[in-house]
């Protein structure tokens, strides 16, 4: 990003990466479609989905208008290739066992529900009402993955090995959601988005609470991170979501309508 | 819907003389439309018969998830991928909301399931052809939901309280599912290209013939409808409902402008009823014997994702386990 990014530019920016981030993490969850260890699982697995997808559409559709170069919330959606994307790396990362795949969705909810707690009180109407209908939401979807986090780290043997693995794997992946760019920085001086700092504090807080009381051991503070996504420079895994996801509007590129 | 070739146990149904004070009351009951309630006394023949036709229909909710995931990471916009989505998830609710009502006659979810994955019993037949392009979304809501409202807003009279209960609210979610597979086609139809029209009649080829086989073998194959009728756990034959299900469906299948892979596909004036080919009772049969194309991979799906599941379920025990041993230290 330049320094003469503007505020609107970065907005529109930030707009991508929440909604690239829910529609991510959305098809991965679709991925266990069938496969989930559990009946109840099944439904739950689906409704986070569906709320994190639906939450998608409300902000690529506020992004597609204030890009305003043409585009549908569909054709960023689906008409985007992996440079563009702008979704967290954690998101992306394999499924894995049930381990991962809640831990994975704990670091993501605990981030979701500190940012979107602050964007409720964002003066764009537009992101305020948008965020409101998300953090309820996101609310539940952080109670359920920080239960998980617990019965998995306070269960059996088996499932405490498991977890405290997906944790110290899933680890590097949390450094970006929480320092702030750019785009950050200018959003929140403009007082629409976090305050960078606290939403840290308030993400290692919570971190360090749950996976303490689901006795783990929490990662060292110097841990490496990986880093690229807010900049388009993502893991592998990236362009196979893509690939798959968009595979019907890259087939057939004159379809006007499905 | 849902449920092919119940199994009874009788072989000829018993006239009121012949039955037990027990059984002669009950039959009564039924024969005066008298919900039969969990608690109330049944034949044995008529709980286990149920519990066959409950978790059949339970296992088809669940395994028929599978052919609409193969598509729902593949959706073509947000729109889609969210409507799919939501019926996906219904389809878990109504696995769990007929898994309750199965085990109000006594009966486990667990054991039932395992039944499944042993091969032991069945689910719908049309579960194990496979989608093989995105018109199969609106396909199987059209014609497969169909299918199963036709039987379905039947069964919301059958003669088991629980069950009917279900059935009335499976049934609107179903026939909100048909609209919407049924918008899929009609939008490809009207205004998509010539490769996505190609797409819809190819996916009415593959599915029509099996759409056909959910309502089971036709009445004189079929054993066990008669005790069935005379519980009233069934209330149309076999026949019957494919007959109603035909005759609804080809108008709108000419509406779509498409066509059906049966040529002897036409309207009786005399019967006032459309006339039909003969349906291919040997691929109905390998199906159901685990040979169709998907059988293994289906059950395959569902297995590993309960085996593979143990660990998790047991940690959730040993948890809730610790965290009660907690509460009951600190009271």
């Amino acid at each position: 990003m330049s320094k003469a990014m503007t505020q609107q530019e970065a907005l529109q920016e930030y707009l991508l990466r929440l909604a690239d981030s829910d529609m991510i993490l959305g098809q991965r969850l679709c991925e266990l479609c069938g496969k989930a260890p559990a009946l109840e699982e099944e439904m739950a697995l689906m409704n986070v989905a569906l709320d994190l997808v639906g939450q998608a559409r409300n902000w690529y559709e506020y992004a597609a208008e204030l890009i305003d170069d043409g585009r549908s919330a569909d054709d960023l959606a689906f008409r985007r290739d992996a440079h563009d994307y702008r979704n967290a790396l954690m998101v992306e990362q394999p499924n894995g066992d049930y381990a991962v795949t809640m831990g994975r969705q704990f670091f993501f909810d605990a981030w979701h529900y500190f940012t979107l707690a602050s964007l409720v009180k964002a003066p764009d109407e537009r992101i305020a009402s948008i965020a409101a209908k998300a953090a309820k939401e996101v609310q539940y979807h952080l109670r359920r993955s920080s239960e998980w986090v617990k019965r998995f780290g306070d269960g059996t043997e088996e499932s405490h090995q498991r977890m405290q693995t997906a944790v110290d794997d899933l680890w590097r992946f949390t450094g970006e959601m929480i320092e702030a760019d750019d785009v950050e920085q200018t959003l929140f001086k403009a007082g629409i988005g976090p305050n960078p700092e606290q939403l840290a504090a308030d993400w290692k807080g919570l971190v360090n609470e749950v996976l303490t009381e689901a006795t783990l051991t929490p990662p060292p503070e110097d841990a490496w991170m990986y880093r690229g996504a807010k900049v388009g420079h993502h893991t592998e895994h990236l362009g196979y979501i893509l690939a798959e996801m968009q595979f019907l509007q890259r087939a057939y590129p004159d379809a006007k309508t499905w | 819907m849902y449920a092919q070739l119940v199994e009874t146990g009788a072989k000829r149904v018993k006239s009121l003389e012949e039955m037990s004070p027990e059984e002669r009351e009950f039959q009564l009951k039924i024969d005066a439309e008298t919900k039969i309630e969990a608690k109330n006394w049944m034949p044995e023949g008529y709980r286990k018969t149920l519990i066959r036709q409950i978790s059949q229909h339970a296992h088809s909710e669940v395994v028929g998830m599978l052919p609409e995931g193969n598509w729902v990471t593949r959706a073509p916009t947000l729109k889609r991928k969210l409507q799919l989505m939501a019926k996906i998830q219904d389809e878990a609710g109504h696995g769990l909301y007929l898994y309750s009502a199965m085990e109000t006659l006594g009966a486990d979810r667990d054991e039932e399931i395992d039944k499944l994955h042993e091969g032991k019993v069945k689910y719908s037949s049309i579960f194990n052809y496979p989608t093989l392009n995105w018109a199969d979304m609106g396909t199987v809501g059209w014609l497969v939901d169909g299918a199963a409202i036709v039987n379905q807003v039947v069964l919301q009279r059958t003669s088991y309280g629980p069950y009917s209960r279900a059935m009335i609210r499976i049934c609107k979610e179903e026939s909100f599912h048909q609209r919407q597979g049924y918008q899929i086609l009609l939008d490809l139809m009207r205004e998509g290209t010539e490769e996505q029209k190609q797409m819809v009649q190819d996916s009415i080829n593959r599915f029509w013939w099996p759409s056909l086989m959910m309502f089971g073998p036709s009445d004189d194959q079929s054993p066990n409808s008669q005790q069935s009728m005379a519980w009233k756990i069934k209330r149309k034959s076999n026949d019957e409902l494919r007959q109603m299900f035909i005759d609804q469906t080809v108008p709108q299948l000419e509406f779509l402008g498409c066509t059906a892979p049966d040529p002897d596909l036409k309207w009786n004036e005399e019967r006032g009823h459309y006339d039909f080919g003969e349906i291919d009772w040997q691929e109905f049969y390998d199906v159901l014997k685990g040979n169709g194309p998907c059988n293994k991979e289906r059950i395959e799906t569902r297995k590993n994702a309960i085996d593979g599941g143990a660990w998790v379920r047991e940690a959730a025990r040993a948890y809730a386990e610790k965290q009660q041993q907690k509460q009951q230290n600190a009271a």
